[in-house]
């Protein structure tokens, strides 16, 4: 298996690490016996992403799509935001190993979940914008080929 | 500390030694000759083959006549396993006994009998990596045509109860088969008085090339060929012998057995400083049994990180380690192994292969003792997992 040299960038030195203290909208996804968690926070101002960060739990690639996807939504507005795919990230990384493709999708749906929770504190239902958010794995019944 | 390279991943390949290296060379472009030929180059071929099959069942305990050169462990595995298989089927014995955490060479041939109407039991082994010999003896029905057993674990280090396996199935009348791939050099292994039938040994873990290996067969047990084609192999593995990395093969056995009382001695010391500094870690635990493992295996579990990015930053501090995670096993299940010992998902997700050798040095030990805590950090501190555990259970050291 071989990373490219963007992905290992991005794990060698993650952007934006870490929690935003009264953040505007946290999202998690993922879980514990799959191997990977991603958890994100976005501090929004005027319907722009002000700031974001990010914890993850999880391999290289995870780690990687999930500090490229926050370089990619800071300073967007939530409509640009919501726009991003997992596609997008994989093809900012330069591509990923087939195996990792999942993680991408943990990214967007990571950052989904942020805005989702951000459009719930504010009183309005996110399903109309965000889309209904499938957890990505619940440990039991996913299909994520894990025989749990 | 200054930045070094350390290779901790033994058990996956090794470095081929410089004396098994000068041994193979003359065989590339001096006594290149084919060892079925007449003339003296052929000649030499065959002589330097027959020296090295006498050294390989000299390291066994074995006679060179049993001894079957292959490409390696995988090979001799399925030969051994599909071989008894057929012997096994034209008895009406279809029944085969292994363990749940053998090598995939082991396991994966096994559940390709059972697609062909072969039964097969899976010994369980206990939380610390081990057989109860009285599981096997259980086990073994009058359908019974083979036993398979892993000698020392892959992942996890831990050394089976061979003899006693052996004496078992010597008196059901079962054939034996162990995979050593992982023992040889590193344990005292005599097959005859270990009633072992058939093993299974390969050349790159113990220094030399890649790509050869070797079947031991008891005489009188008569497999089906493997290859079809030439005489070579007393016509059970066609095909031009690999003259270069067999006779590497030779020479490295004797070394690696010539004196393993005295390795396992040095080995252990620094598996055991390795072993005790990695467990200062907070909420990290030793895989497999303390005392029976093989003298240079680590294998440890940390809670709230993952494998894969753990081995990565190791590797961009120099360190070449391996886990049993899912992410490093290309599928998304961790190690069948750690399950096996009982460890649920998250923690098999954080475990940490260090495999050390005679080339391991004190100052690479201190090196890994000082690396893998700073990264365990690092990546506690990015973790979720790792935030929630110490939330739920009060936990305040970070490391």
């Amino acid at each position: 298996m071989i990373y490219s040299e963007k992905v290992m960038d991005h794990f060698a030195n993650p952007r934006n690490v870490g929690e935003i203290e009264n953040a505007d909208g946290i999202g998690e996804v993922g879980n514990a016996k799959c191997g990977d968690i991603m958890k994100m926070y976005i501090k929004v101002d005027n319907g722009i992403i002000t700031d974001v960060k990010f914890k993850t739990f999880g391999c290289g690639a995870a780690i990687a799509t999930s500090s490229i996807a926050t370089e990619m939504i800071m300073g967007k507005s939530i409509e640009e935001a919501l726009k991003l795919t997992n596609k997008a990230v994989v093809e900012a990384l330069d591509g990923l190993p087939p195996a990792k493709l999942h993680c991408s999708v943990l990214a967007e749906e990571a950052m989904k979940a942020a805005i989702s929770d951000y459009y719930k504190r504010q009183g309005i239902d996110p399903a109309p914008f965000v889309g209904e958010i499938t957890p990505h794995c619940d440990g039991e019944t996913c299909g994520c080929d894990v025989n749990h | 500390m200054e930045k070094r390279f350390v290779y901790a991943d033994n058990s996956a390949t090794t470095r081929v030694s410089q004396h098994a290296l000068e041994a193979a060379l003359p065989y590339f472009t001096e006594n290149y000759g084919n060892a079925s030929s007449i003339y003296a180059l052929g000649m030499n071929a065959a002589r330097a083959l027959e020296k090295a099959r006498g050294q390989v069942a000299a390291a066994l305990g074995a006679k060179p006549n049993e001894i079957f050169f292959t490409s390696g462990g995988s090979e001799s595995d399925n030969w051994a396993i599909k071989g008894c298989a057929e012997n096994g089927e034209k008895k009406g014995k279809k029944h085969i006994i292994t363990s749940v955490f053998e090598h995939h060479a082991v396991l994966h041939t096994c559940q390709y009998l059972e697609k062909h109407g072969f039964e097969v039991t899976y010994i369980p082994v206990d939380e610390k990596g081990l057989i109860n010999p009285e599981d096997v003896k259980n086990a073994i029905r009058d359908d019974t045509c083979l036993v398979t057993i892993i000698f020392a674990n892959n992942e996890i280090g831990t050394i089976q109860p061979i003899a006693e396996i052996g004496a078992i199935c010597r008196e059901k009348k079962v054939l034996f088969h162990t995979d050593a791939v992982q023992a040889v050099g590193n344990v005292e292994i005599d097959v005859s008085k270990m009633n072992i039938d058939l093993l299974s040994l390969s050349g790159h873990k113990i220094h030399a090339p890649k790509g050869c290996g070797a079947l031991y067969i008891r005489s009188g047990i008569t497999l089906p060929n493997l290859i079809h084609g030439g005489a070579q192999e007393r016509t059970k593995r066609a095909g031009t012998e690999n003259v270069p990395s067999i006779v590497a093969l030779g020479v490295a056995i004797t070394d690696a057995c010539a004196d393993i009382p005295a390795k396992r001695e040095k080995v252990s010391k620094m598996r055991d400083r390795l072993i005790d500094g990695l467990l200062k870690i907070n909420e990290t635990r030793l895989n497999g049994d303390r005392e029976k493992r093989l003298c240079g295996n680590v294998n440890v579990s940390i809670r709230g990180v993952e494998g894969e990015s753990l081995l990565l930053n190791l590797d961009l501090n120099g360190i070449c380690a391996s886990s049993g995670s899912a992410c490093t096993s290309g599928s998304l299940d961790p190690s069948h192994v750690l399950l096996s010992i009982g460890l649920p998902h998250e923690i098999a997700h954080g475990s940490l292969r260090l495999s050390i050798n005679e080339e391991t040095t004190d100052e690479d030990i201190d090196y890994i003792l000082e690396v893998v805590p700073k990264v365990v950090k690092k990546l506690r501190e990015m973790s979720p997992l790792w935030e929630r555990i110490c939330k739920e259970e009060n936990i305040t050291r970070t490391i």
